[in-house]
């Protein structure tokens, strides 16, 4: 049977067009998604967590839910962390989770687009959906993002080659790369500018003088002579419609969110000459939806604790690699994620000091250190839900075919969980 | 549920004609009712008993709110709220979190909100956050004013086409009612410009905003929607826009209504939009002549958008009205611009006492209420947050019934509110049954929710019990006032109890409703077929995926619309 327009659970694109054929209850083709869209759904399957285990023993969904009750309800200061590739439901749970046991909460944007949100509270910023881009836009930028080789369809789907409404697709936009090597996306650029790293926030505020019509008095900023800048600067100013696009190039090199804070000032600046947004590439399918539902429940879009009775927000104190690092957390309920293999390294081991529940797909290094590990349904292939855009466009998850036998979704084990805890607490 | 009566009240419900009888409310089943046994009794003597409060414009939910939280911690740092043992935790002022905002509206006695402003685009998100705001019913207002397909109809003149459109919109929304945000303004935007007045061109269409006004309003009212036209004219913050507004209404003054009203149009947050004078430093009060134009006629019903001296969080679909704020203040600015669809700004903004504009602004949104002689015309909102935070009602109220008040904060303003409004000279002070009618029953008359704002048998059980004697209060006492309408004795929803003493004690998933219109199948089969095409054109999302599904609306109160078709 084949399903069309399903929405991809991989990236922050979240491309809707795809067409999932499914045989006796497996996925068996998919048509228009990239190649990593392809793999998810042919692979999903594969090396799945085969049962729920606590204290590396087998146990039934509900022994080990009752583990990992056991443990967050012993915890003075749990870590309730991932959730940017699940869907909203579950999100909810966890925030409610962490609650109830006065933890703190956190989503995989601490160690992404953080900054960008940290900018946002300094300056704001001004953007658009992805169709106002791929309708108007005639010069697009950028600026440390490499979507050739990390949101795929993102080129030939919204930002450069469609056709949109003003536009007549590739040919009628220019297309700029900053970047500090020449990245595939630079490749099939009209213009790059190498950058020197590092020197982003030094290039940002020249443009933002420059667009103010400053004179600045030096030959070169980070490599690139001012000529070349005064040049994208008036480039800029003429195009009709334009659009930045950033990624972690910007937001993890050196300057982090004041790097942001310069982007968000430059197009600011140009509304003043023309029509100008930005948008933050995001990476995980959800991790937009993460910083949404984060915001609408707490007011804070990730790094919230409870310990109060009152969410409290503050980034680089209640931030999951810090709060491990220092050693502050005594357990930790991980969701949709995989820290002990991309966290730096004094984190990871606090990580495996701590009795661990993961909620998890697939064997990875997290559960393998792991004391419950409850196996769970993959959101948008077994599970369906809510999924938000890089732009935050939210949108439907479907269910596809039935998770393997005894498996559930993430929002109903936390829900049991939660449960738990609220019995527990009484 | 047990069964309820509130005993011995003085009951102010002016849609059945009752003003301030003492008399005993009955429900049962969620419902009132005539008699009751075995009931749970309240006893509400020496009390004020209101229909549960309805605001009909307030931003509760969606992208433009939750931008505004996201960008404000700051805001929530002076406002945390904790969990107790039925409420959730978060926190409040400018920009409250979702489960704070239903509390909050139930502790002052609201029962039902409007989100006034939703693009289609987001509103899975919008469903998404009034499904976590408890207690409260709810809706939302879906946008219009620039809808690519809108501006096409209209254009081409393909009002039947348009209508449908409408039809379909709301119900792949799951909207209740036809917003317009400057409309035409928000679409040059998109390149970074704006529309000025009514006869100003929107450009890539070559229509007005005339046109656009006209044609929404002449859709709404032959397809029967329970609620007019819901209308943020042009010229928003603009010195000399009450002209702007008063031809605005004049436009829809040649709508023909639904059968059974007068309106046809909704102003809102008005006070924006009376401004008289040529620039920021001569500004003035225009609420005269609106007052004027609105006590001759009888299609408009307007709102205050009550300005609050606080630091407060604006918030539009208004793009370019909140670059200009951006280029005014300096502060932090986000815009949002929606594909095909709509646009949104947010500007943190603080009014102060000692600002002249924002205190002449604070004695025009006053003056139309007290000017407009009928409070079935006009009512009470503070356009949450953009005047002010709605947790400042009873203040507002404070204001409307009592001229004491009014001196006692103009005595702390900068001199110009005094020179440029005629506030000083008004001595109207509202009764009971008028804060009654401008809080619940004159909105929810305006909203066509026709099971609220009143207590006569049959309506919903939504009901408010204000801790004050009326028959021994006096304008002199205004701080007791805002006392009680600040913290409800009790507030009922839906035939339940869900705050005492001014605290929540159960927090019930209110309704959201929605409207369903009838389309002819040939129309709705034409217009898929544009849909269709133009979806796949210039959408980023498929037609298939655009409509939100039935999980999103978990408890819902769909109303049937049916109207003329050609």
């Amino acid at each position: 049977m084949e399903k069309v327009d399903v929405v991809c659970p991989f990236c922050g694109c979240l491309c809707d067009d795809l067409v999932v054929t499914v045989d006796g209850g497996h996925v068996t083709d998919i048509k228009n998604g990239c190649v990593v869209s392809r793999s998810k759904f042919m692979n999903h399957g594969k090396h799945r967590v085969s049962s729920a285990t606590a204290h590396n023993e087998k146990k039934n969904i509900q022994e080990a839910v009752d583990a990992a009750i056991k443990i967050l309800s012993h915890s003075k200061r749990p870590l309730i962390y991932g959730l940017s590739s699940t869907e909203c439901g579950a999100i909810s749970k966890a925030i409610e989770i962490a609650e109830v046991t006065g933890g703190v909460v956190d989503n995989t944007a601490s160690v992404c687009h953080g900054p960008t949100i940290l900018a946002l509270q300094q300056v704001g910023e001004s953007k658009a959906s992805l169709g106002e881009i791929m309708n108007r836009a005639d010069m697009v930028v950028f600026w440390g993002a490499n979507p050739t080789e990390a949101h795929l369809r993102h080129i030939t789907r919204y930002s450069v080659m469609p056709k949109g409404m003003y536009v007549e697709g590739r040919k009628a936009r220019k297309v700029v790369v900053v970047d500090v090597r020449k990245t595939r996306t630079a490749r099939m650029a009209d213009k790059f500018i190498q950058i020197q790293p590092n020197g982003d926030y030094e290039v940002l505020q020249t443009m933002r003088a420059l667009v103010r019509g400053e004179e600045i008095d030096v030959d070169e900023v980070a490599g690139i002579p001012i000529d070349e800048l005064k040049a994208l600067v008036t480039e800029m100013s003429e195009a009709k419609f334009g659009a930045v696009f950033f990624g972690l190039g910007l937001t993890q090199s050196e300057g982090r969110h004041m790097n942001i804070d310069a982007a968000v000032g430059l197009v600011s600046e140009m509304n003043r000459k023309t029509k100008f947004v930005l948008t933050p590439m995001r990476g995980h399918y959800n991790v937009a939806g993460a910083n949404t539902v984060f915001t609408w429940q707490t007011g804070h879009p990730y790094a919230v604790d409870f310990s109060r009775g009152y969410p409290r927000y503050n980034p680089g104190e209640f931030t999951a690699v810090d709060l491990l690092a220092s050693g502050e957390v005594d357990a930790a309920l991980i969701i949709a994620s995989d820290p002990a293999a991309t966290f730096p390294v004094d984190a990871a081991k606090h990580l495996a000091k701590i009795p661990v529940v993961t909620l998890e797909q697939k064997k990875t290094p997290t559960t393998m250190l792991s004391e419950v590990v409850i196996p769970v349904a993959t959101a948008g292939i077994e599970a369906d839900g809510t999924a938000y855009r890089m732009d935050g466009v939210a949108l439907r998850l479907s269910k596809l075919v039935e998770p393997p036998e005894g498996v559930f979704s993430d929002e109903h084990i936390l829900d049991l969980i939660l449960n738990g805890l609220k019995e527990a607490a009484k | 549920m047990k069964d309820i009566i509130i005993k011995n009240g003085y009951v102010y419900d002016p849609l059945n004609g009752i003003d301030g009888e003492i008399m005993d409310i009955s429900m049962s089943k969620g419902k009132i009712v005539n008699f009751v046994k075995d009931a749970k009794e309240i006893d509400a003597s020496g009390k004020i008993v209101m229909p549960g409060g309805v605001d009909l414009h307030s931003h509760i939910a969606g992208s433009k709110i939750n931008i505004g939280r996201l960008m404000r911690p700051e805001d929530h740092r002076k406002d945390v709220v904790k969990k107790s043992s039925v409420t959730r935790s978060g926190v409040g002022y400018s920009c409250p979190s979702t489960f704070v905002t239903g509390y909050r509206y139930a502790q002052m006695g609201y029962t039902s909100v409007m989100e006034a402003a939703m693009p289609p685009l987001g509103a899975r998100h919008v469903h998404e956050e009034l499904a976590d705001i408890p207690i409260i019913d709810k809706a939302a207002f879906t946008l219009f004013g620039n809808n690519y397909f809108t501006l096409k109809y209209v254009k081409e003149g393909d009002h039947e086409k348009l209508k449908a459109f409408v039809a379909w919109m709301l119900r792949a929304t799951r909207g209740y009612a036809v917003k317009i945000v400057n409309p035409g303004g928000v679409e040059n935007w998109k390149w970074g410009r704006n529309v000025f007045g009514l006869d100003g061109n929107v450009e890539d269409y070559d229509i007005t905003p005339r046109q656009i006004v006209t044609g929404l309003a002449r859709a709404n009212e032959e397809l029967g929607l329970p609620h007019t036209i819901h209308l943020h004219c042009n010229n928003l913050g603009m010195p000399g826009n009450y002209k702007t507004t008063i031809e605005t209404m004049e436009v829809a003054k040649a709508i023909k209504p639904k059968k059974g009203r007068k309106t046809t149009v909704h102003v809102v947050h008005c006070q924006f939009n009376a401004l008289a004078g040529d620039n920021w430093m001569n500004v003035k009060s225009g609420a005269p002549h609106i007052a004027k134009y609105v006590n001759a006629n009888d299609h408009v019903t307007l709102d205050l958008g009550q300005l609050i001296f606080t630091d407060t969080t604006t918030m539009t679909g208004d793009g370019p009205w909140q670059f200009a704020l951006w280029n005014m203040t300096g502060n932090k600015w986000v815009n949002s611009d929606v594909e095909m669809e709509a646009g949104a700004g947010v500007v943190p903004y603080e009014f102060k006492k000692n600002n002249l504009a924002n205190t002449v602004q604070w004695g025009i949104g006053l003056e139309l209420a007290l000017m407009i002689k009928d409070p079935w015309k006009v009512y009470m909102t503070t356009d949450h947050p953009n005047g002010g935070p709605f947790t400042y009602y009873p203040k507002v109220m404070a204001w409307l019934m009592s001229r004491q008040a009014r001196t006692d904060t103009m005595r702390t303003l900068n001199k110009a509110c005094l020179r440029r409004t005629g506030l000083a000279d008004n001595y109207r002070e509202y009764t009971f049954n008028e804060l009654a009618v401008v809080t619940r029953a004159g909105t929810a008359q305006a909203l066509g929710l026709k099971d609220k704002g009143h207590l006569g048998v049959g309506a919903d059980a939504d009901v408010a019990v204000y801790d004050l004697d009326p028959t021994e209060w006096r304008p002199s006492r205004y701080r007791e006032l805002e006392k009680a309408f600040a913290k409800a004795s009790y507030t009922v929803k839906g035939g339940q109890v869900v705050v005492k003493d001014g605290v929540v004690t159960a927090t019930p998933l209110g309704a959201t409703h929605w409207v369903d219109a009838k389309i002819p199948e040939k129309v709705e089969a034409d217009l898929m077929k544009d849909l269709e095409r133009d979806f796949k054109r210039y959408y980023t999302v498929s037609l298939r995926n655009y409509p939100v599904e039935d999980v999103y609306t978990p408890v819902q109160k769909v109303h049937k619309a049916g109207g003329e078709w050609k």
